[in-house]
């Protein structure tokens, strides 16, 4: 089929088997259409590196381990994060991906796109680097996977004038990396949600502006995240995967439509699918009417994920925060817990950047190296962090009170 | 060659630009999304895949979802634009678990897009899953790099879900669950893929503590930064000797010290693997967020198709599939059922490797049982 040369691969060849779409055909197809476009007279600035991530990936597979190492920092000017060095220990061997850094790419919110960004940002990564790419990486950047050092700046000067070089409907910029503020990322919301109860976009978007300093250079103890879901389904998950999770809520009544419900009842079992799952025991159904106690209903969505016709959250909306989610390195994972159970969606992004700004400071004077600022809580307690964001103590930030009473009444003990 | 390093590109000349963020999310937006931009009155499931989304004004968008590889080259995304360009008006949308959305207003397009897709890409349509009735398809692997492009995995990434998303391939496309079921893998405890809090997750696993090479720390390594990048302090400088000494005992196989001393490899091929945790859960919906227990503690890697993984992984999904009710994620149908039944429905076995003595971890205890209330 082509007149390019790839390297044996027998044990990645079992994975192009199988219905499941193949990321070795993936790399396999850079490999061979890069070499293709270079010889059609494509500036191509590393050749065969798809070609040498293959012989590199092989041997893995064969020998069970890794071959990349650590680097050296590599950045490009002005910026401290975004890009991630990393080199291979087959230097000799594969030295088409000696270097094979990577990326961040700064997405927009929600990952929309139209395509025009989209081949923008291929054709210069075609030219400047592996023409690999992963849509998205975990944290929600624009992954582009592997190139040489001296091709950094390059590359993100073409993202920089991404559309006066590249006809890019807007230029792209780096995202973080390191310990800054990681880019911030959102559920699609108000774009395509009708569950939202704040736009998530927007508030993605706004802090990713105003912060553009905390998000190119790092400064802080370690890594802070930022993450947007519309409504407590959590789409992005935010609460376990960002320090500073935004969850959309509501307070007052649900909204009901009684004739959807009634539609809904000639095609599922209400009493069985709704009411008995309700985890409070809110609604009831006589085959008629659907009532919610909203007093005790606790906005946990379920009726409304079944019933997305008939029932809508409420029109007293906002959000709640939550603090501290991470991984389990290195004090064990944590669920972020509530802050601030309720700010008005009028009031969110203002008041989340004076909850945010406050937070740094303290984090960046009291965190040691490496600590999260989940653990920092942990380790001076909820009393000095609520002092920290000017919050009083709710009932709602908590299961069930404390079961010691080892209080520490440091204002007795001066 | 050498006239072509002379020749500057465009991009070498340009004046150096920083901090101007992110496109704008309006500009990317499909024109029937930005008109009716939180105006959308409900939804539904026209079929495993495609979601319906009528707005208050009676404008109605398909939403058609695919899965991808994640590991994408940019012939592949081109191929994307393409098809974007021909069904979906020049839009779409990638979703936190790796899949594309195309956005169309002519039902009639649907079918010749999944067909196109199929095609051109080989991505499977689905993804989704329907809260009315109570079905739910398999969404995609949310994952990392492994042996693809970083220093410390304990297992590859991509290999692993490529070859459990071939097992699973029919969850994807059909909507045959009971509830949602979030699979994310992560290649080692850093956990870059946050799967902490996911339905099923694998995880790869170091077992052994890194080999030091005196010759090559001293050579390579700045002695303070290493001791200082171990996060139990397991490590103390040998200044007389100009390497470092690991205390076996503390040291819980993380790699770090390797991210900043090359001289002291953890990766080790017969010793590393991968473990599996259950039971999280992020949403709010009728039971609150848990953190992924686990229930196997090391598993071997077998590439390239890690047939232990695979094995257990669907021998979890299915045995919950069989026995949960409609909307009990697998946090909700063990709390129902109890660990005991977990155990022996599913077949794994239940070691002290499994109880909890990882002690930087404050609340350890509260997963240890303090009634005598069980389940034989
Ligand atoms: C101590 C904890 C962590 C360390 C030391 C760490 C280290 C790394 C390293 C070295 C890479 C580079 C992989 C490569 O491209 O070669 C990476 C990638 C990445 N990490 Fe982490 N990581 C940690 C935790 C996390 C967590 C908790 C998240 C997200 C919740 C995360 C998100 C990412 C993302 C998005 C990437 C980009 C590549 C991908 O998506 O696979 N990291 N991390
Ligand atoms: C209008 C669009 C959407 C609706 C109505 C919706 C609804 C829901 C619901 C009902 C749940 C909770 C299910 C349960 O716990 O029983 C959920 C969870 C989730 N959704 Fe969405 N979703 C939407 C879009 C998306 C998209 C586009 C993604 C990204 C691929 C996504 C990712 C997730 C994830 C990862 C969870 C799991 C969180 C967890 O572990 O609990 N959702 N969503
Ligand atoms: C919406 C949330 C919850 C609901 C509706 C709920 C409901 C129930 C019910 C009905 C029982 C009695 C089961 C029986 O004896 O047959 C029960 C038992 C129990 N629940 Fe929950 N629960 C919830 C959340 C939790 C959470 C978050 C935990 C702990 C993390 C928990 C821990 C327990 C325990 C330990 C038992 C005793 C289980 C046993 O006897 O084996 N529950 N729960
Ligand atoms: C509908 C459910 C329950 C009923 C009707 C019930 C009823 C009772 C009664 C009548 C007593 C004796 C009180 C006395 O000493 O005079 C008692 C004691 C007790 N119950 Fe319950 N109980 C229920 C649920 C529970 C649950 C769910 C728990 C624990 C999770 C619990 C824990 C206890 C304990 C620990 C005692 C003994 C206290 C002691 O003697 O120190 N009960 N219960
Ligand atoms: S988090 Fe809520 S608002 Fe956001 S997409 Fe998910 S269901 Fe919709
Ligand atoms: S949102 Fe949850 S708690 Fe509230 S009524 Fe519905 S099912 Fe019950
Ligand atoms: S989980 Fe570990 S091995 Fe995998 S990409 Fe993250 S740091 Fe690297
Ligand atoms: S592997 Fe981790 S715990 Fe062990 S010595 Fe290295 S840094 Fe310390």
């Amino acid at each position: 089929m082509t007149d390019v040369e790839l390297p044996e691969t027998p044990l990645l060849d079992e994975l192009e088997k199988g219905p499941w779409p193949s990321f070795v055909k993936e790399i396999k197809r850079a490999a061979i259409e890069q070499e293709k476009a270079m010889k059609a007279g494509k500036k191509i600035k590393l050749p065969g590196a798809a070609k040498g991530l293959l012989k590199v990936l092989e041997l893995a597979y064969k020998e069970k381990r890794t071959h990349w190492k650590h680097g050296g920092i590599v950045a490009v000017v002005g910026y401290g994060g975004g890009v991630i060095g990393r080199y291979c220990d087959l230097e000799d061997k594969v030295p088409e991906v000696w270097h094979f850094h990577t990326m961040r790419i700064n997405m927009p919110s929600g990952w929309f796109y139209q395509t025009k960004a989209l081949r923008a940002i291929c054709d210069a990564w075609e030219k400047w680097g592996s023409g690999l790419t992963n849509f998205h990486g975990s944290t929600g950047d624009i992954i582009l996977l592997g190139t040489r050092t001296e091709y950094l700046q390059p590359m993100a000067n073409a993202l920089a004038y991404l559309d006066k070089l590249y006809g890019s409907p807007a230029p792209f910029d780096i995202g973080g990396s390191g310990s800054d503020l990681r880019t911030p990322s959102a559920c699609m919301g108000p774009a395509l949600c009708e569950f939202a109860c704040y736009d998530t976009l927007k508030a993605c978007y706004e802090f990713t502006m105003r912060y553009q300093n905390e998000l190119h250079r790092p400064m802080w103890p370690y890594k802070f995240k930022i993450k947007c879901s519309g409504c407590p389904n959590d789409c992005v998950a935010a609460k376990a995967r960002s320090d500073f999770a935004i969850i959309g809520t509501w307070k007052d009544e649900i909204q009901i439509d009684q004739e959807a419900v009634k539609e809904y009842a000639k095609v599922i079992d209400i009493e069985k699918q709704v009411v008995k799952k309700c985890p409070t025991g809110a609604i009831s159904w006589d085959g008629k009417e659907l009532k919610i106690d909203n007093r005790e209903c606790i906005r946990c969505m379920h009726c409304i994920n079944v019933m997305p016709k008939a029932l809508k959250p409420g029109k007293e909306r906002g959000a709640t925060i939550l603090i501290g989610g991470k991984a389990p390195f290195v004090d064990g994972a944590i669920i972020g817990w509530v802050a601030i159970p309720f700010i008005p969606e009028n009031e969110l992004i203002e008041k989340c950047c004076e909850v945010l700004e406050a937070i740094w400071e303290w984090w960046d004077e009291e965190g040691k190296f490496r600590e999260r600022v989940g653990e920092l809580i942990w380790r001076k307690g909820m009393d000095e962090f609520l002092k920290v964001i000017n919050q009083k103590a709710d009932v709602r930030m908590v299961y069930a009170p404390r079961n010691n009473p080892f209080i520490f009444w440091r204002e007795l003990n001066q | 060659m050498v006239a072509q390093e002379v020749e500057k590109e465009p991009e070498e000349t340009v004046e150096i630009k920083t901090d101007f963020g992110p496109p704008h999310y309006e500009i990317m937006l499909h024109p029937i999304i930005k008109k009716n931009y939180g105006k959308w009155k409900y939804h539904e499931v026209v079929r495993p895949g495609v979601i319906k989304r009528v707005a208050e004004s009676g404008d109605v968008l398909y939403v058609v979802r695919f899965g991808s590889p994640r590991l994408l080259s940019v012939y592949t995304v081109r191929d994307i634009c393409d098809i974007a360009d021909k069904y979906s008006d020049g839009y779409l949308r990638f979703t936190s678990r790796h899949n594309v959305e195309f956005f169309l207003t002519d039902p009639d397009k649907i079918e010749p897009l999944i067909q196109e897709v199929q095609e051109k890409l080989g991505f499977p349509c689905g993804g989704t899953w329907d809260a009315t009735k109570g079905e739910y398809g398999l969404s995609n692997i949310v994952h990392t790099q492994g042996w693809v492009h970083c220093h410390t995995p304990a297992t590859d990434a991509s290999g692993i879900v490529k070859s459990v998303m071939d097992e699973l391939y029919d969850y994807f496309t059909d909507h045959k669950l009971p509830a949602l079921c979030r699979i994310s893998l992560a290649c080692c405890a850093n956990m870059c893929g946050a799967v902490h809090a996911s339905d099923i997750s694998m995880v790869g696993v170091h077992r052994k503590i890194p080999k030091i090479d005196d010759d090559a720390v001293r050579r390579t390594c700045e002695i303070p930064s290493t001791v200082a990048a171990c996060p139990t302090g397991a490590l103390k400088p040998d200044m007389k000797r100009k390497t470092v000494i690991l205390d076996k005992d503390k040291c819980m196989y993380c790699g770090n010290c390797y991210t900043m001393c090359p001289g002291m490899p953890i990766f080790d091929p017969e010793n590393d693997g991968v473990a599996v945790l259950v039971a999280g859960k992020i949403s709010d919906a009728r039971y609150p967020p848990q953190l992924s227990k686990v229930v196997v503690p090391w598993l071997p890697n077998n590439p390239p198709r890690w047939p232990e993984v695979v094995q257990t992984v669907k021998k979890i999904l299915e045995t919950w599939a069989t026995h949960a009710e409609k909307y009990e994620r697998i946090a909700e149908w063990i709390h129902r059922i109890g660990w005991e039944r977990f155990f022996e429905l599913t077949g794994l076995e239940f070691t002290e490797k499994l109880i909890d003595d990882y002690k930087r971890t404050p609340y350890i205890y509260a997963s240890y049982r303090t009634s005598a209330a069980f389940r034989w």
